[in-house]
């Protein structure tokens, strides 16, 4: 396994590698070496809340179980069949420093005490055993070995269903002085692991009026991306930006604080809460770690008005480089792949693609767009009213004729919310049906999507992490009737409004970006010249 | 700082001229809580700090007397008093306070007594970015017998015509039955943007509005509206589809101002309409402006244009289905919420420093004000008696409102009455579905009282 960011020292990482590689013990030095390493780590995590989570007590185990002792050939064995245990199991966490407190008992003591320990934790492993919940499905399965540097950990938003998260969620909300939004209605059980919320019980139902917490201009945000009215990847982030933009002009930094520091502290519960009104775009995601660093970046000796200034600036540069100009240039390539009698495919309401084909329209390409919509959003009117007004020749069809209208297509075009780091495209739900038919049909299928939609995320499958909308917009009044009115009702029914799925960079021919027309599978590279760059 | 809330408490109650003859009608006691506390009350659970009260100097002398409104309302009342006598409307008393407005307002009319989940309205404001917001209630029927009249006659209310949109928060069209001399006339402008509206004329407006600062400063510049209800909430509704000439920007010079003014085609020299421009066609910034045209979103479907028609004015309002609202502004609201108000708030029936003995019958729908003293062989049911009443024995009480300080002599007989503060009713009256009036006296053993109104 690939596991980076090892605390220790390239010449001890060789040793051990070398070692894991040969299959043989380790040493009694990097083994006492490791189990200091992890004991600080411990200690660290140990500020942090009491309550376990799962991945790193898994991994956690052999090293908690561990002292500062040297250790005994019988060790590795009990350590190895507890980690292989497959329910997380609540350590306690603080066996640890109670052992580092006592350095100076014998060698034989801390054993006996060691062995002890490993007897009740196996007890209790054995009770709790079946009460925690399931690995959700893609949990990273870490080797039982003892070189667990980085831990990485599920994010909340994609463990609803472990009541302990939930609780985490709930205190860290609590902290932050914001409501917490309660889920709403039946789950189908395969996306149980989701939060979904009613539309009808906003998030302000809770908040006082006037909101003094949280300011004014993301509650605003808040309230109009919880009802749709700012929907669309680029729209959200352009959104945000401007409302980070209003509070940092309403900013006054309190005495004794620094503007780098408080600045941030004050914008966690704002993206607290608007991750509740509706869950962070990869887009949203990447603007607001932009403008962190951005703000971490003030130098201290700064004057508020200068920096305040230099910030707002900086948001307009973004927005500029990474979404204006590069729209420009993503039409720029586009057409050069646009060729007179195209016929064009096009599925919902991607803002970036209707740019481009308004562009292409306007340098006077010959071609005709078929648009394809789905419900329940019906996004795809609005791009056939933006196309109609502009003068392009539309056809609109519902994603069910989508391979009855394939044989005339050309070409396909498609938005996306973010490119994976594997090259898996996330876009809006029907998006990899529609790619599926093309490639079947030998269509080829264009994606567009500006490089700051480029996340690090790994995802094969849409259950892992989606979002699931609420799921009373399914149901729709025709002629009178409302047939699903009363859902709720039927014990075995369940509703479900997803949002996003993911599309296999089999099925994309090409994505065209602001660096260039670049394969699926370039999007690593991408990422790591990001990062290089910044 | 989101909204500023601004209570009017400064009106006459010209349409109960009997009940505030004495007692302003900010101060009339509702269920033995002055009218005041309950809009007041409503503001403080929504969360709100501050308000400023605008309200006449009589006002505010019994506001700081009265018991309740020191210990219940926590939030710092900010008082601005005004000319009783002058003929000030509610626009011309916002004009007034301009300096205080710092941000949106929300103005609330000290007759408004319900509980409606006051984010509804203000997330309208919100969203949409909206010029003003209201909230509507469907009219309740009243249901009691209003002493005083003779008859079930109602005196004919103006209806209000109200068009809204096909979602029903949109507000098109807003006016009243007196307006409309020739009938109802809906501009084309508007028919072409919002080819469906549904007119409603059973709804009762709660007085209750969100507005920009815009508009405040609208009105500063604008003198000649006097009315929040009457002139400038149907002039923003009818604002909202009127043609968005070339406006200069905002902050312009003044050989600008009159040079525009200068150009107008007809010659006319019309100054609103640099105000106009104000709330009309206030520029989004570039960036707000950048994420509607990015956004997958519009307001209505069916013809080309963009979310909102382009309009940057909207009104909106929120009709409240169910829950109660009441604007006491008649005799017959009064009764109402009289009747309904304690249950909303589980007013505590008996207050703990009333005096009751022990063989009187009290309903459970009734309410004993504070230090009151009632004697024994005493009847009482469905009736709200005020603070520091005294009813001695062998009194039938019924259906009645009794105010402050009142005597009530043995052997009285009192339905469905409203009685002000400090009468005295003499031994033995007999008084049904009367209205006696602040101080007055009633002889002993006086005849059947019917219908009578003293006032």
């Amino acid at each position: 396994m690939a596991d980076a960011g090892e605390p220790e020292g390239p010449e001890r990482k060789d040793d051990i590698v070398k070692a894991k590689q040969e299959g043989k013990e380790l040493t009694k030095e990097e083994k006492q070496r490791l189990r200091k390493e992890k004991k600080q780590q411990k200690k660290s995590k140990e500020k942090k809340d009491d309550k376990p989570s799962r991945d790193s007590e898994k991994e956690k185990k052999p090293a908690s179980a561990a002292s500062p002792a040297p250790q005994t050939p019988t060790q590795p064995p009990a350590q190895k069949a507890p980690s292989a245990a497959p329910a997380p199991v609540p350590v306690p966490a603080s066996e640890t420093p109670s052992a580092a407190d006592k350095p100076a008992k014998s060698k034989a003591e801390l054993k006996a005490e060691r062995r002890a320990r490993q007897e009740a934790e196996r007890a209790s492993k054995g009770k709790k055993g079946d009460v925690g919940p399931q690995a959700a499905p893609g949990k990273p399965k870490a080797p039982p070995s003892e070189l667990q540097p980085v831990v990485k950990r599920l994010p909340e938003h994609v463990q609803v269903d472990n009541p302990e998260v939930l609780k985490k969620l709930a205190k860290k909300l609590e902290r932050q002085q914001i409501p917490l939004r309660s889920d709403y209605g039946y789950k189908v059980s395969l996306f149980s692991h989701l939060h979904q919320y009613s539309r009808k019980a906003p998030l302000t139902q809770q908040l006082g009026i006037p909101s003094t917490v949280i300011h004014p201009a993301i509650v605003r945000l808040g309230l109009q991306y919880s009802q749709g009215i700012v929907a669309g990847s680029n729209a959200r982030s352009v959104a945000l930006l401007h409302a980070f933009k209003q509070v940092i002009r309403d900013y006054t930094t309190p005495p004794n604080e620094e503007l780098s520091r408080d600045l941030v502290n004050r914008l966690k519960p704002y993206i607290s809460f608007l991750n509740q009104c509706r869950p962070l775009s990869a887009s949203m995601g990447n603007a607001i770690k932009y403008i962190k660093k951005e703000i971490s970046n003030i130098p201290s000796q700064c004057k508020e008005e200068e920096a305040k200034r230099k910030l707002l600036n900086c948001i307009d540069c973004y927005i500029n480089e990474k979404i204006v100009l590069a729209a420009k240039a993503i039409a720029k390539y586009s057409i050069e792949k646009i060729s007179d009698g195209d016929v064009i495919l096009v599925y919902g309401c991607s803002s970036l693609v209707n740019h481009i084909l308004c562009e292409a329209f306007e340098k006077n390409r010959k071609f005709r767009v078929i648009v394809v919509d789905s419900r329940p959003r019906l996004e795809g009117r609005e791009a056939l009213r933006r196309l109609v007004q502009k003068g392009i020749n539309c056809t609109y069809v519902l994603i069910s004729a989508v391979s009855y209208i394939l044989p005339e297509v050309s070409k396909v075009f498609l938005g996306a919310h973010a490119l994976l780091a594997n090259g898996y495209v996330m876009s809006r739900v029907g998006t990899s049906q529609i790619a599926l038919v093309a490639k079947a049909f030998n269509v080829p299928v264009l994606v567009c999507c500006e490089t700051y939609k480029f996340c690090e995320r790994v995802q094969t499958d849409s259950f892992v992490s989606n979002e699931l909308d609420d799921p009373d917009d399914l149901i729709v009044t025709r002629t009178g009737t409302t047939q699903l009115e009363h859902w709720q009702e039927v014990p075995s029914l369940g509703l479900l409004n997803l949002v996003y799925d993911v599309t296999p960079p089999d099925f994309v021919d090409l994505v065209i970006t602001d660096l260039g027309m670049i394969p699926c599978t370039s999007v690593p590279v991408v990422l790591r010249v990001k990062n290089v760059d910044q | 700082m989101e909204l500023q809330a601004v209570l009017m408490a400064a009106g006459g109650g010209s349409r109960m001229t009997d009940l505030t003859y004495n007692t302003p009608k900010a101060m009339l006691p509702v269920g033995n809580k002055p009218l005041m506390w309950y809009p007041l009350n409503l503001l403080e659970r929504m969360g709100f700090e501050e308000v400023i009260v605008i309200t006449t100097k009589e006002v505010q002398k019994m506001m700081s007397t009265d018991p309740k409104m020191k210990l219940d309302v926590k939030m710092k009342l900010d008082v601005v008093c005004i000319q009783e006598d002058g003929d000030m409307g509610t626009a011309d008393a916002l004009r007034h306070i301009q300096q205080k407005i710092k941000t949106d307002i929300l103005v609330v009319s000290c007759d408004l007594i319900t509980d409606v989940a006051l984010h509804e309205v203000v997330d309208l404001f919100r969203a949409h970015n909206a010029t003003l917001a209201m909230l509507m209630s469907k009219a309740h029927e009243f249901t009691e017998t209003v002493p005083g009249q003779k008859g079930k006659k109602k005196t004919a209310e103006q209806r209000d015509f109200v068009g809204v949109d096909q979602s029903g928060k949109r507000l098109l069209f807003m006016a009243n039955e007196a307006d409309l001399e020739d009938g109802l006339s809906i501009r084309k402008s508007i028919m072409r943007k919002h080819p469906r509206m549904h007119i409603k004329t059973g709804l009762v407006d709660a007085h209750l509005y969100c507005l920009k600062k815009a508009v405040v400063d609208f009105l500063a510049d604008n003198k000649s509206i006097s009315s929040i209800r009457g002139e400038l909430v149907p002039y923003l509704v009818r604002k909202q589809f009127s043609k968005t000439t070339n406006c200069p920007k905002i902050k312009d010079d003044a050989e600008d101002q009159n040079q525009k003014k200068n150009d107008e085609p007809h010659g006319r020299q019309n100054p609103l309409k640099l105000c106009e421009c104000f709330i009309i066609s206030t520029p989004n910034s570039p960036l707000l402006q950048l994420a509607q045209d990015r956004s997958c979103w519009n307001d209505h479907r069916g013809d080309m244009s963009e979310a909102y028609h382009g309009g940057k004015l909207r009104c909106y309002v929120h009709i409240m289905d169910e829950g109660p609202c009441y604007r006491v502004n008649t005799l017959a609201a009064y009764i109402e919420a009289n009747r309904l108000a304690p249950k909303l708030f589980e007013e505590v029936p008996v207050h703990p420093s009333a005096v009751i003995s022990e063989r009187c019958q009290m309903g459970s729908d009734s309410y004993i004000g504070a230090m009151c003293q009632i004697a024994d062989k005493t009847s009482i049911k469905r009736s709200t008696i005020g603070n520091s009443t005294t009813v001695k024995e062998k009194v039938k009480v019924a259906n009645s409102i009794i105010m402050h300080g009142v005597t009530i002599e043995e052997g009285c007989n009192i339905q469905g009455s409203v009685i002000c503060s400090n009468a005295v009713i003499g031994r033995g009256a007999d008084l049904k579905y009367c209205l006696v009036g602040n101080g007055q006296q009633i002889e002993p053993e006086g005849k059947d009282h019917w219908h009578e109104h003293t006032p």
